[in-house]
């Protein structure tokens, strides 16, 4: 029993960081109707800037935040240059531009910071056991951030002007323009919002799997499915989606398939969610006229 | 038969026009000649080890075939072809090691396992269009090592080590080494497997594709069931990427599951679209940009490659739509430009 809760528990905190993908997935994905497959190095590589300037003497948290301020500025970056002159590209040039931005975050980050797996300091590291010994520090403490991200995203959305207009703009870009919102810039926030959340994510899991320029590409793959099991257009969803994939995950590996085969359960979960139901649990069934 | 589909002829990108009977003859000679020098040159002058890679830029572009069958030409993006160069090089390895199989016995049968294998995966994803087959492949390409390295099967893959196999002596009558030998059996291969294609696409079913690609409504609306002809197109796509990885696997003489990771497939995908999307010869240009690329940036670092291919992937996307086999359409049009002003 002891065994179980602590493995329902461990899925908890690492589907917290699936949610948050997911949620960053899904952001861009409503308002562009296309997957950011570089989501995930864009992450690590924000992670890689918290570390360079924790390594440079920076306390924790301020290097938090200037890593978020950065990630975001990268993000918005990246929209402005290399995803609005493909607006109106194929589908096909979209996903090329990712795969592209996904090469050069991978590979510079191989240049710039060595291939070498490095260790990722928690500010949540404590010596006692919580709750009897059923949860680390680090558990409880990167839980507890994703929270207060997911819901301060929320209380954006829902309670702020900026929200409002950035939900306007992906709901329906033409009548947002005639009402005075300036889309172009929406999706820019967007994709910095998204950016922003991927680093905190980021930064939340390397203490736990270490960082090296791999160490995203299998959290991605579990967000796809987070998000997929949720609904790809539904935002709460995702998260939902993305919090049950790690405990599933957990589980999972604990008492069916081992740990040699986790990446292999997400890829199951998601040929299961397109044969089974592939609007997902809370998404829109999606019907095209002939 | 055709005369249902001409309405919607319009709206296809390469659209046959009909040629007179000369044209034909001296594209034939052309190929032909083509043929006769890439076979020629190579086994003349070119050294072991350069025999080998263009044995590999050869499975490289037959891989690349299959990948463009479906993306290019049927619109579906796929981002985990290198999977399926995975599981046939897995099927010829096993095949030949454990059941005594020669290596051109084991060809179809990679063919026929991955084949089906894409079929099983298209399935479920292709019903629904849209990103859906790319999210699917991608995770396909990423779980696939894994799969590869699971214990259970250790005693079939070789496991971490993978596996060594023998490559096939050159027949006796032919007098060439076995690096020769092995060379021109791929570069025909390759060539036949690329007229069949071209042929196919020029075809009812070809067309069939093509439409699904440019207007699925119009498509379905003229009564072709196109979830069937997705699934269909990216099993043989499937099926002939995996036979180009059961190629690599005789070529390379050996498998594991790391040189089949994530990066494998992104590989086959930069070098569609620098080759060409949609186009049947742009798969070569894609190959040999794959295999020869990384020797050139490899002496600037180790990560070179990666930032190098990623940066020409975006530039070929904004700049070279049609990529490399869209050159000499390019040109001319220049020229015929020059000669209006």
């Amino acid at each position: 029993m002891q065994g179980l809760a602590h493995q329902l528990i461990a899925g908890i905190a690492t589907g917290g960081i699936y949610a948050s993908v997911a949620l960053a997935l899904v952001m861009i994905y409503q308002s562009t109707h296309h997957l950011n497959f570089a989501q995930g190095e864009m992450a690590t590589f924000s992670t890689y800037i918290a570390l360079t300037l924790i390594q440079a003497g920076l306390p924790y948290w301020v290097a938090f935040a200037a890593t978020l301020v950065i990630s975001f500025g990268i993000g918005v970056f990246t929209e402005r240059i290399l995803l609005r002159p493909m607006h109106n590209a194929s589908v096909l040039a979209n996903v090329g531009v990712f795969i592209g931005l996904l090469l050069v975050f991978r590979n510079a980050m191989g240049w710039m910071f060595e291939y070498t797996i490095k260790s990722f300091p928690s500010p949540f590291e404590s010596d006692t056991p919580l709750l009897g010994g059923l949860v680390s520090g680090h558990e409880l403490g990167s839980t507890a951030v994703t929270l207060v991200v997911l819901g301060l995203v929320f209380v954006f959305f829902r309670y702020t002007k900026l929200g409002l207009a950035m939900r306007a703009a992906a709901f329906n870009a033409s009548s947002s323009k005639l009402v005075g919102i300036r889309v172009g810039w929406m999706l820019a926030l967007g994709w910095g919002l998204a950016a922003t959340i991927g680093a905190i994510a980021g930064m939340m899991i390397a203490p736990v799997v270490f960082l090296e320029p791999n160490m995203m590409l299998g959290i991605l793959l579990y967000a796809f499915a987070g998000a997929l099991l949720g609904g790809i257009d539904n935002p709460g969803g995702a998260v939902i989606g993305g919090f049950a994939v790690g405990v599933i995950e957990n589980l999972g590996g604990a008492y069916l398939v081992g740990t040699e085969l986790k990446l292999t359960l997400a890829l199951v979960i998601i040929i299961c969610v397109l044969l089974v139901k592939p609007s997902g649990l809370f998404g829109r069934v999606v019907q095209s006229r002939v | 038969m055709s005369t249902s589909q001409q309405p919607i002829g319009g709206t296809l990108g390469t659209e046959v026009v009909p040629v007179a009977p000369g044209v034909n003859l001296l594209r034939a000679a052309i190929i032909l000649l083509a043929f006769a020098m890439a076979a020629a040159v190579p086994i003349a002058f070119a050294s072991s080890y350069q025999l080998f890679q263009l044995t590999l830029a050869g499975t490289y572009a037959i891989a690349i075939l299959g990948l463009n069958i479906v993306t290019g030409f049927n619109g579906q993006i796929s981002l985990g072809h290198g999977a399926f160069y995975a599981v046939g090089a897995y099927t010829t390895a096993i095949l030949m090691t454990h059941f005594d199989m020669p290596y051109w016995e084991t060809l179809p049968i990679a063919a026929v396992v991955c084949g089906v294998l894409g079929f099983g995966v298209g399935f479920p994803a292709l019903r629904l269009g849209g990103l859906y087959l790319a999210l699917t492949t991608f995770s396909l390409a990423v779980a696939v090592p894994q799969i590869l390295k699971y214990r259970g099967v250790e005693d079939w893959t070789g496991g971490v080590q993978g596996t060594f196999l023998v490559k096939p002596d050159a027949p006796e009558f032919t007098g060439l080494n076995n690096d020769q030998y092995l060379y021109l059996f791929v570069l025909t291969l390759a060539a036949l497997l690329f007229l069949m294609m071209a042929n196919l696409l020029h075809s009812r079913i070809g067309r069939a594709m093509r439409s699904i690609r440019d207007h699925p409504t119009a498509a379905e609306a003229m009564g072709m069931d196109i979830a069937r002809i997705k699934t269909r197109t990216f099993a043989l796509s499937a099926g002939i990427t995996g036979l180009a990885g059961a190629l690599s696997a005789i070529a390379v003489e050996y498998v594991a599951p790391d040189s089949f990771n994530v990066e494998l497939s992104i590989n086959l995908f930069v070098g569609m679209v620098v080759g060409g999307v949609g186009s049947i010869v742009g798969p070569i240009f894609g190959g040999l940009f794959i295999v020869f690329l990384p020797n050139v940036a490899e002496s600037v670092s180790r990560a070179a490659p990666g930032v190098i291919y990623g940066v020409i992937l975006i530039f070929f996307l904004y700049l070279l739509p049609q990529g490399f086999a869209g050159f000499p359409r390019r040109i001319a049009a220049l020229f015929r430009k020059r000669r209006q002003d």
